[in-house]
């Protein structure tokens, strides 16, 4: 593959994308780059993908490199292993995050551990990309975010783009990563009609390809007195949660980007200068993200730590009924709240 | 079965308006008084109606994704129904399940949201009859996009190894989402999976419901005497899009025509006449269904939204237990 370009920065571009467009540009690039990235999935070909994630791609590649399949996840999914460990660098798509459980064997012992078993002599340069998140009253079955899970598994990378710049970014990464990398993405982010983003994730994104290191935790606001350390949909409730206390808070966003590799010395580094910690996720509260973070903080910064909050969906399914998914998902006030009370 | 096939088209015909209210102009798929996706089922209703005609209340069914049709057809209350899927408290599921997620233990009714995912607990409602003695059977629904599932495959095998009162029916509209049939698979109907399991396999063209209601009766019958699992699998036809805000760009113009043409309501009501029953008594029946619709939905609208509090409830039996997760 070829070798990473330097990041230009998000500065150097002038047309602005929405966060699908840009997930598609890295992969259009990649594809053109190497005869051996393809990508797999369903309603990916003439529908372009539910989310937008393929929008386009038939055009150009084809039904050889942009294939639809049956829905038969345990097969596709273990293809994209085999057809990696041959060599090629397919993408696999499960439509939604929740949808894993039919092909869990393929990703979590075969994706994911057969570098290690092998001893290294074989790899597994994959990536599966999959939709991510509720705010829109699908229920239990359509709305997790299972961030968690993915990194909880030893052998797979993990990454959570919240903008434009680093979906593109993140995915020009991912593909040229000799390891299987497991992109997940915000329905909510992408920029689809029918699902009204929030004011942020569509941003400039320049033409040329550039990455954006897995491992490397991005601050997007700079603060002194609370770090809110979080990542996807959340970033932009964070974003917002940290406008609404400026002047009595100053907070510190971090958007952790990647959850494997995981930055800690970025998020430890912040907490120095805080004392404070709050973790935001959509995961579900107990033994995810926001577990990992604050006891990483907690064994490396034990004395800089004063006091610690966590915000995520508190151990029940989504529901289905507006106030109630409303109750369990963590929105901008939750967070706001959660701030105040470490004050 | 004719009052069941039209109750269940007023249903999706008045469920498609109420579902665009409060999404218009620009459509927006959380607003509105039915939040959420919603995957409509007119052009299916032979299917269910054909089938759950020789079921009883204790008989197992379960239903995916696009399950209104046949819980109409199986007994589901049509009224609690609605209000789940308006996501309100009095609702089948208290407002946790939604359209997708429907269960009414009353008339042992369940759905799925994952496709071909109900198959496997279908067997296992066959397997607890089986053990203790009972004749009741079950019944498992599915798309034809679903057969090509482990679920589906594994199921088919277990019920047909075990000898269990199962019977899988195979909704066959053409379409896995924007994916036609013969993309995905080289089997030329779903019925010839049977094969591979030592299992009758029955293909219904032409959704016509007496056609299924009389292979139903086979099926069940043999299920109901202890002869084991058939696959039914039956021609239907989308006539609305995959979900609601589906554009069906990917569908040709002639095959959306022909859904819409082939009408397995109408070839009923055709067979009915012939068969001497006046035109004032199938319009009585479709009035009355009207009717009851409007009841449910009228009813629905009435009812409150769950208490935010309510999500913490229903984790496990207990409910202590589900108090000791989450945000303290």
């Amino acid at each position: 593959m070829s070798k990473p370009a330097s990041d230009p920065g998000e500065g150097s571009a002038d047309r602005e994308l929405t966060m699908s467009r840009a997930m598609v540009d890295a992969i259009a690039s990649e594809m053109r780059e190497s005869e051996d990235v393809f990508y797999m999935g369903e309603d990916v070909q003439d529908y372009g993908g539910i989310f937008d994630s393929t929008e386009g791609l038939l055009d150009e590649f084809g039904r050889d490199r942009i294939m639809d399949v049956p829905i038969s996840e345990t097969a596709y999914v273990g293809a994209a292993v085999g057809a990696a460990q041959s060599g090629m660098r397919p993408i696999a798509e499960i439509m939604f995050a929740d949808f894993v459980g039919v092909c869990l064997d393929q990703v979590y012992n075969q994706m994911a551990k057969n570098t290690y078993m092998s001893g290294g002599s074989v790899n597994v340069p994959m990536v599966l990309t999959t939709a991510v998140g509720g705010t829109y009253n699908d229920a239990a079955q359509h709305s997790q975010t299972l961030y968690g899970l993915f990194a909880h598994l030893p052998g797979m990378k993990v990454v959570v783009p919240s903008t434009a710049y680093d979906a593109k970014g993140l995915m020009h990464a991912a593909v040229r990563d000799d390891d299987p990398v497991v992109y997940m993405f915000h329905k909510r982010l992408m920029g689809i009609g029918w699902m009204p983003a929030p004011e942020g994730p569509k941003t400039p994104v320049p033409d040329e390809d550039y990455t954006i290191p897995l491992g490397e935790a991005n601050v997007k606001r700079e603060g002194d007195d609370v770090t809110v350390v979080t990542l996807g949909l959340h970033v932009h409730r964070a974003l917002e949660a940290a406008d609404e206390l400026e002047g009595d808070v100053d907070v510190e966003v971090i958007d952790l980007r990647t959850l494997v590799p995981f930055d800690t010395e970025t998020v430890v580094d912040s907490v120095r200068k805080t004392g404070n910690l709050v973790v935001v996720d959509e995961d579900y509260e107990s033994f995810g993200v926001t577990s990992e973070v604050t006891a990483r903080v907690a064994e490396r910064a034990p004395e800089a730590l004063e006091a610690v909050e966590r915000v995520a969906v508190p151990d029940v399914p989504i529901p289905y009924s507006r106030p109630l998914e409303n109750e369990v998902n963590p929105d901008s006030d939750d967070i706001v709240e959660a701030v105040e009370s470490l004050k | 079965m004719y009052e069941n096939v039209v109750t269940a088209r007023h249903y999706e015909e008045r469920l498609q308006e109420v579902y665009l209210e409060g999404k218009q102009p620009a459509f927006d798929i959380s607003a509105g008084t039915i939040p959420g996706e919603l995957h409509l089922a007119a052009g299916h209703e032979a299917a269910a109606a054909g089938v759950c005609a020789h079921l009883r209340e204790e008989d197992t069914v379960t239903a995916p994704h696009r399950p209104h049709h046949v819980a109409i057809a199986k007994g589901v209350d049509l009224r609690r129904m609605t209000a789940e899927i308006l996501g309100r408290e009095t609702g089948l599921c208290r407002g946790k399940g939604g359209h997708m997620h429907l269960f009414d233990p009353d008339v042992n009714f369940a759905c799925s949201g994952i496709i071909a995912q109900g198959c496997p607990p279908a067997v296992g409602a066959a397997m607890a009859a089986d053990k203790r003695n009972e004749d009741s059977v079950a019944v498992a629904y599915l798309g034809e996009g679903a057969v090509d599932q482990g679920a589906f495959l594994e199921s088919l095998n277990l019920a047909a190894v075990q000898n269990l009162p199962v019977v899988f029916v195979v909704e066959d509209n053409d379409w896995a989402i924007s994916m036609p049939q013969e993309r995905v698979t080289d089997v030329h109907t779903p019925a010839e999976r049977a094969d591979g399991f030592d299992m009758p396999g029955v293909r219904v063209d032409h959704d016509d419901a007496v056609a299924v209601y009389e292979a139903a009766r086979d099926a069940v019958g043999r299920a109901r005497n202890g002869n084991g699992p058939t696959l039914l699998d039956v021609q239907v036809h989308r006539r609305m899009g995959h979900f609601m805000g589906d554009a069906e760009s990917y569908r040709p113009d002639e095959d959306s025509e022909r859904a819409q043409r082939l009408d397995a309501i109408e070839r009923l009501a055709e067979d009915l006449r012939e068969h001497g029953v006046e035109d004032a008594e199938l319009n009585e029946i479709r009035e009355d269904a009207e009717e009851r619709v409007e009841d449910a939905i009228e009813w629905a609208r009435d009812q409150p939204e769950p208490d935010p509090e309510d999500a913490y409830e229903d984790v496990f039996v207990d409910e202590t237990a589900a108090a000791s997760g989450g945000d303290d």
